[in-house]
C-alpha cells in the first residue's frame, strides 16, 4: 500500500432532531406506529405546499457556523426529480446549486498530529420514507412517518487519507455536533448516515484514481471496515492489471464485503430546479451573527479549558470533551467535589469500561454527579477502598441507587478493625511460611501477595493501607 | 320555480335577505337548472345532488346562520383542481379517479365560512392542460352560445357553467389564461388575481410560479365580492403574500377620469379577428368619453412569451406531477414490478396532451438542456416581467383583447396543439409577470352572436384598478347583453 495513495471523501445525512419535520407540522419523532405521523403536506397530496420550519432553518446555521462554513446570502431550495415509492412527491426537496453554506472543517487528531479535514458544503434538504420488505409478502410496505423529517448533508472535501481518518472524522463530526444539541447522531437508528467515496492512486500520480462510492454502512466501525475492504479491493485490482470502475458499492456487513449496486451509466438525471412553492429569501445577516454568538464552546476550546482549569493531562481533557454529556457531568461533579483528577480517572476508567462492556452511550445513563462523589467521598473518608468502589460503581449504574445505600444494604464497609485485621494476618503468615521467609530475606514485593490473600479473605472489604501495615509489623516483630 | 342562479351574488343576496329564502330552495333550483340544461352544457366533472341537498339542510339549520356572511347561501361551483375534502377531486384526469382529498383548499375553507353553497365541481381541462376544455376525461363542455363551440379553457366548465346560468358564481385557476380565456368565450367577467394575493394552497399545481386561483362572474361586482372573501395571506403557501386585504367593493365605483391606459402595440396585430378588433375599439372608446386616457405603448418581449410559458410551465408540471404513480392515490394499474406499474398507471391515467407537456417538461429540465430551455426561458421571463415595469412607468392600466378570436369549433384545434396554445397569446405574459388582470364582455361577433372579452393588466396588488376600470365600462357599455338561448 505504501506505493499508493489514499483518497476519500465522505457525505454525511444528519436528521435534526427539531420538534416538527422540515416543511409541516408533523411530529419528527422516532419509533411512532407506521404512518401516523403524517400529513397531506409530507405525504405529497395534491395541492398540499411546503412550508419551511423556522427551528429546521435556524438549527442548520447553526451546524454551518459550528463547522466554520460560510452561510450563504440567500436561501434557495431546489427540487431533485427522481421516482422511488418512499418519496411521495417524486422528488425531494433539497438544495442544490447554492447550498445552505460552503467551506468550513473539521480538525481531527491522528498520529498525534492534529489534521484539518475540509468541508465543501452544507445543504439542506427533506428525508424520504421507509420501505419495509416482508420476504413472505409478494409486495412491499411503505412507512411514510421519516417523509419530510429535516436533514442536514455535510460533504467532505477529499481530504481524508486512510480509513482510520475517516473513523476519526466522523467521531470528531459527532462531539461538535453533540455540543450542538441539534442531533441524536445516531447511526444504527439512521439519524446520521454515512456515504463514502474512495479512490487509490500511484504515489506519484497527480491526479486522483477513479472513485467509487459506498453506501450502506450502519456504524462508524462499518464506515472504516468497509473502507478497509474497498481500499484492499483496488488495490488488488490495479495490481492485477485490471480498471476501477466507477461506480456505486453497497457494504454487506454480514459478509464483510462490498457488492456492485450500479456504474455510473445508471445514475439518475435528476432535473434539479428551482423549487416554486419555496420563494427564495435573504438570510439576514443579523439572525446568522445572532447564532454565532449564542454558540457553545466547542470541544476544542473545552479541552484547553479543562487542562487550565482542573490540571487534567491532553489525553483526558480531550476523552472527557469528546460527548458533550459527559464533559457536563464532569463539571457538575467538580463543583460538589473538588477533586477532578480523580473524578476524571473514574469516568475515563471504570465508567468507560462499562459503556464498552454494554455498547451504551453516557447519555443514556442515568447516575447523577452526587452518585459519583458521593461514592468517591466513601473511599476518601476509607469507609470502602477502590476495589469495593468499582462495584459500587456498577450497582449504582445498573440499578440507580446511591453508594451509601449500596454499603448500608449489603453491609459492606471496609474492615479498618486493627485487631481483626491482626488475626487474618496471622492466619496469612501461617498459610504461606515461603512467602513470609521470601520477604524477610529480603524480596520487597512479596508483602503484596500477603496483603492480596488477607483482601481476598475478606472479599476485599479490608483497608488494604492497614492490611500492609499489619502485616509488615508482625513479621518485623517476629523476626525481632 | 324560481331560477335563482339567473341572479348576480349581489341581487341574489338581496332577495335572500328580504324574502327569507331558504338554501334548501336555492338547492332545488340549482337541481332543476341542472336537470334542464347540464345534458347540453356538461359543465359540471362532479355534481352529487345528495350532498348538495345535504350542505344546504345544515346551512338551514345551523342556528348561527351565516346571516351575515358575505356569501351566505350563494352558490358557487369549484373547478376540479381545487380540493374540497371528502368530495371528488379529479382533475378531469382518470388517473385521479375516485381521489377524495383529505383537507380543504384555503379559498375552500373561506368560503365554507362565508356560508357559500358549495355546488360541485367544474369540468376543465385535464390538469388544466388546454384552451378549449376538449382535454377533460369527461369529454368537452359545450359553449352555452354555441353547442357546438368550445368554452375555451382550461377553465371551461367554470365559465360556462356561470354563462348558462347553472350556477351563480364559479372559482377557476389560471396558469397562461385559463380564467380569462373562457370568461370571455362564455360572456361573463374572469379575473386573475395578481401572484400571491390568493392562497395556492390546495390547488392542484400545474406551473407552481405561475398559477393563480380567481373568481369568474357574471358581472364585476360579483368579481369583487368574491375576490374579498378568496383573498389573503395564507401560512400554509409561501408564496403567498402578507399584504392587507383592501374591501374590494369599495372600488367599484364608475370614475375613469384621467386614468392613463396603455395600449400595446405587440398585441393589434394582423390576423386579429375583425369582430374582436372591431368590439375593442368600441369599449375602448367608451372608456375615452369616460376621460380615460389612451397611449400606446411597447411591451417588446411578447412574442416570446408563449415558448417561455410552454418551457417553464410543462418543466413545473413535470415535476408536479410525477406524484401521480399509482402509489398513494388515484388509479394504479398492477403489474409484477415496480416500474411496470409506473408506466402502467401514467400511460393509461394521463390523457395525450398532458403526457405532451410532461414529456415537454422533463425534456427542457434534463441535463444538457437545461441551459438552453429552462434557464434561457427564466431569463426572458425576466425581460417580460420588466416590460410591464416600463410600461407601468407610463401609464396605470393596460387594456387589450382577451383572446385573438371568439370560441371556436370543438374538435377544431385539438390535432393542431400550436395553433391551440396562440389561443393564450394574450394572456400569457400577465401570469409570467404575475400581474393582475381581468376579462370582461365587450360583445358579440356579428355573425353567430358569440362574446368576446376585453383584458385589463394592472400592476401588481392594483386589483382595485382593474375593478374601477372594468365596472365603469360595465355600466357604460353602449351594447345589450344576451343570455344564452337554451
Amino acid at each position: 500500500m505504501s506505493e499508493y495513495l489514499t483518497t476519500i471523501g465522505l457525505e454525511i445525512h444528519l436528521q435534526l432532531a427539531t420538534k416538527t419535520k422540515a416543511f409541516c407540522g408533523c411530529q419528527n419523532k422516532f419509533g411512532q406506529s407506521p404512518n401516523t405521523a403524517v400529513c397531506p403536506v409530507c405525504l405529497g397530496f395534491p395541492g398540499s405546499l411546503p412550508v419551511l420550519n423556522k427551528e429546521y432553518f435556524l438549527c442548520a446555521i447553526k451546524v454551518a457556523l459550528a463547522l466554520d462554513s460560510e452561510v450563504a446570502e440567500k436561501m434557495k431550495f431546489d427540487r431533485k426529480n427522481y421516482f422511488y415509492p418512499d418519496l411521495p412527491k417524486n422528488y425531494q426537496i433539497s438544495q442544490y446549486d447554492m447550498p445552505l453554506s460552503k467551506g468550513g472543517f473539521i480538525e481531527i487528531t491522528i498520529d498525534n498530529a492534529v489534521k484539518k479535514i475540509g468541508i465543501t458544503r452544507v445543504h439542506m434538504e427533506e428525508d424520504a420514507g421507509k420501505l419495509i420488505h416482508d420476504e413472505k409478502e409478494p409486495f412491499s410496505y411503505v412507512d411514510y412517518n421519516r417523509t419530510g423529517t429535516p436533514l442536514l448533508e455535510i460533504v467532505s472535501e477529499p481530504d481524508i487519507a486512510s480509513p482510520d481518518e475517516a473513523y476519526s472524522y466522523l467521531v470528531c463530526l459527532k462531539s461538535v455536533l453533540s455540543y450542538l444539541d441539534v442531533s441524536d447522531c445516531n447511526m444504527e437508528e439512521g439519524s446520521l448516515r454515512c456515504d463514502a467515496n474512495i479512490s487509490i492512486r500511484p504515489k506519484q500520480q497527480k491526479e486522483l484514481g477513479t472513485k467509487v462510492e459506498l453506501k450502506n454502512m450502519n456504524s462508524f466501525k462499518g464506515v472504516k471496515r468497509a473502507l478497509e475492504y474497498e481500499q484492499k479491493r483496488q488495490l488488488e485490482t490495479i495490481l492485477a492489471g485490471e480498471k476501477i470502475v466507477q461506480e456505486t458499492r453497497l457494504w454487506n456487513e454480514d459478509k464483510k464485503r462490498t457488492e456492485p449496486m450500479r456504474t455510473k451509466e445508471e445514475a439518475h438525471d435528476y432535473r434539479y430546479f428551482p423549487d416554486p412553492d419555496l420563494a427564495d429569501f435573504t438570510i439576514s445577516r443579523d439572525i446568522v451573527d445572532k447564532i454565532r454568538e449564542s454558540l457553545p464552546e466547542t470541544p476544542q476550546v473545552k479541552c484547553n479549558r479543562f487542562k487550565d482549569e482542573y490540571n487534567l493531562s491532553e489525553y483526558d481533557a480531550s476523552v472527557l470533551v469528546m460527548d458533550k454529556p459527559l464533559s457536563d457531568f464532569f463539571e457538575a461533579c467538580v463543583k460538589l467535589y473538588a477533586k477532578p483528577k480523580y473524578i476524571a480517572n473514574w469516568l475515563i476508567g471504570e465508567l468507560q469500561s462499562y459503556l464498552n462492556e454494554h455498547n451504551s452511550e453516557f447519555k443514556l445513563l442515568s447516575i447523577t454527579p452526587r452518585h459519583l462523589t458521593e461514592m468517591i467521598e466513601l473511599i476518601d473518608k476509607g469507609v470502602i477502598n477502590n476495589k469495593l468502589a468499582k462495584d459500587i460503581l456498577k450497582e449504582i449504574l445498573s440499578t440507580g441507587k446511591t453508594a451509601g445505600n449500596i454499603v448500608k444494604e449489603k453491609g459492606i464497609s471496609q474492615i479498618t478493625d486493627k485487631s481483626a485485621i491482626q488475626q487474618l494476618a496471622y492466619e496469612v503468615l501461617k498459610e504461606n511460611p515461603k512467602v513470609r521467609d521470601d520477604y524477610v530475606s529480603g524480596k520487597k514485593n512479596a508483602l503484596g501477595f500477603l496483603v492480596g490473600q488477607l483482601m481476598k479473605k475478606t472479599q476485599g472489604k479490608a483497608n488494604p493501607a492497614i492490611a500492609n501495615q499489619v502485616l509488615k509489623h508482625i513479621i518485623e516483630k517476629d523476626k525481632t | 320555480m324560481q331560477e335563482y342562479c339567473k341572479l348576480s351574488a349581489n341581487q341574489l343576496k338581496e332577495d335572500i335577505a328580504s324574502k327569507n329564502i331558504k338554501a334548501a330552495d336555492i338547492a332545488s333550483s340549482l337541481i332543476s337548472r341542472y336537470d334542464k340544461v347540464e345534458p347540453k352544457i356538461n359543465g359540471f366533472a362532479h355534481f352529487d345532488k345528495e350532498i348538495l341537498l345535504g350542505r344546504a339542510d345544515t346551512i338551514d339549520k345551523d342556528p348561527k346562520g351565516p346571516k351575515n356572511s358575505p356569501l351566505n347561501k350563494v352558490p358557487v361551483v369549484i373547478k376540479d383542481n381545487i380540493c374540497v375534502e371528502n368530495e371528488l377531486t379529479t382533475c378531469a384526469s382518470k388517473i385521479l379517479d375516485g381521489f377524495r382529498p383529505p383537507y380543504d383548499a384555503t379559498v375552500v375553507a373561506k368560503l365554507k365560512s362565508s356560508g357559500a353553497l358549495l355546488a360541485g365541481k367544474a369540468n376543465m381541462d385535464e390538469f388544466a392542460f388546454g384552451s378549449s376544455c376538449e382535454t377533460s376525461c369527461y369529454g368537452p363542455t359545450k359553449n352555452p352560445y354555441d353547442l357546438n363551440r368550445i368554452p375555451g379553457g382550461s377553465s371551461g366548465g367554470s365559465a360556462a357553467l356561470v354563462a348558462a346560468d347553472e350556477t351563480v358564481l364559479a372559482l377557476g385557476s389560471d396558469t397562461g389564461g385559463s380564467i380569462r380565456q373562457p370568461a370571455a368565450l362564455c360572456g361573463v367577467v374572469g379575473m386573475k388575481p395578481t401572484y400571491g394575493r390568493v392562497s395556492r394552497y390546495g390547488l392542484i399545481a400545474f406551473g407552481s410560479s405561475l398559477d393563480q386561483i380567481g373568481p369568474i362572474t357574471k358581472d364585476v361586482t360579483d368579481s369583487a365580492i368574491l375576490l374579498s372573501v378568496i383573498s389573503g395571506y395564507d401560512p400554509m403557501d409561501s408564496t403567498s403574500v402578507d399584504i392587507s386585504v383592501p374591501d374590494y367593493t369599495k372600488s367599484l365605483a364608475e370614475d375613469v377620469k384621467g386614468l392613463k391606459i396603455g395600449l400595446p402595440r405587440e398585441y393589434f396585430i394582423e390576423g386579429l379577428d375583425k369582430d374582436v378588433k372591431e368590439r375593442v375599439s368600441a369599449a375602448i372608446s367608451v372608456l375615452k368619453e369616460l376621460g380615460a386616457e389612451f397611449i400606446e405603448i411597447s411591451l417588446p418581449h411578447t412574442e416570446y412569451a408563449v415558448s417561455v410559458y410552454y418551457i417553464v410551465g410543462c418543466s413545473e408540471a413535470s415535476s408536479n406531477l410525477a406524484r401521480f404513480d399509482g402509489v398513494q392515490y388515484g388509479s394504479r394499474e398492477n403489474r409484477d414490478s415496480l416500474m411496470d406499474m409506473y408506466k402502467a398507471t401514467r400511460k393509461r391515467g394521463f390523457g395525450p396532451e398532458a403526457r405532451r407537456r410532461i414529456i415537454l417538461g422533463t425534456y427542457s429540465l434534463s441535463s444538457g438542456y437545461y441551459d438552453a430551455y429552462y434557464l434561457k426561458a427564466q431569463k426572458v421571463r425576466m425581460l417580460i416581467k420588466n416590460d410591464f415595469d416600463e410600461a407601468f412607468k407610463r401609464c396605470g392600466l393596460i387594456l387589450t383583447p382577451t383572446s385573438p378570436t371568439p370560441a371556436f369549433k370543438i374538435g377544431e384545434k385539438i390535432k393542431d396543439p400550436l395553433s391551440m396554445y396562440l389561443s393564450d397569446i394574450f394572456t400569457i405574459p400577465a401570469n409570467l409577470a404575475g400581474i393582475p388582470a381581468i376579462s370582461i364582455p365587450c360583445g358579440y361577433s356579428k355573425e353567430g352572436g358569440l362574446p368576446i372579452g376585453l383584458q385589463l393588466m394592472a400592476k401588481h396588488f392594483d386589483e382595485e384598478t382593474l375593478i374601477r376600470t372594468a365596472y365603469t365600462y360595465e355600466q357604460n357599455a353602449n351594447w345589450k347583453k344576451v343570455r344564452p338561448n337554451l
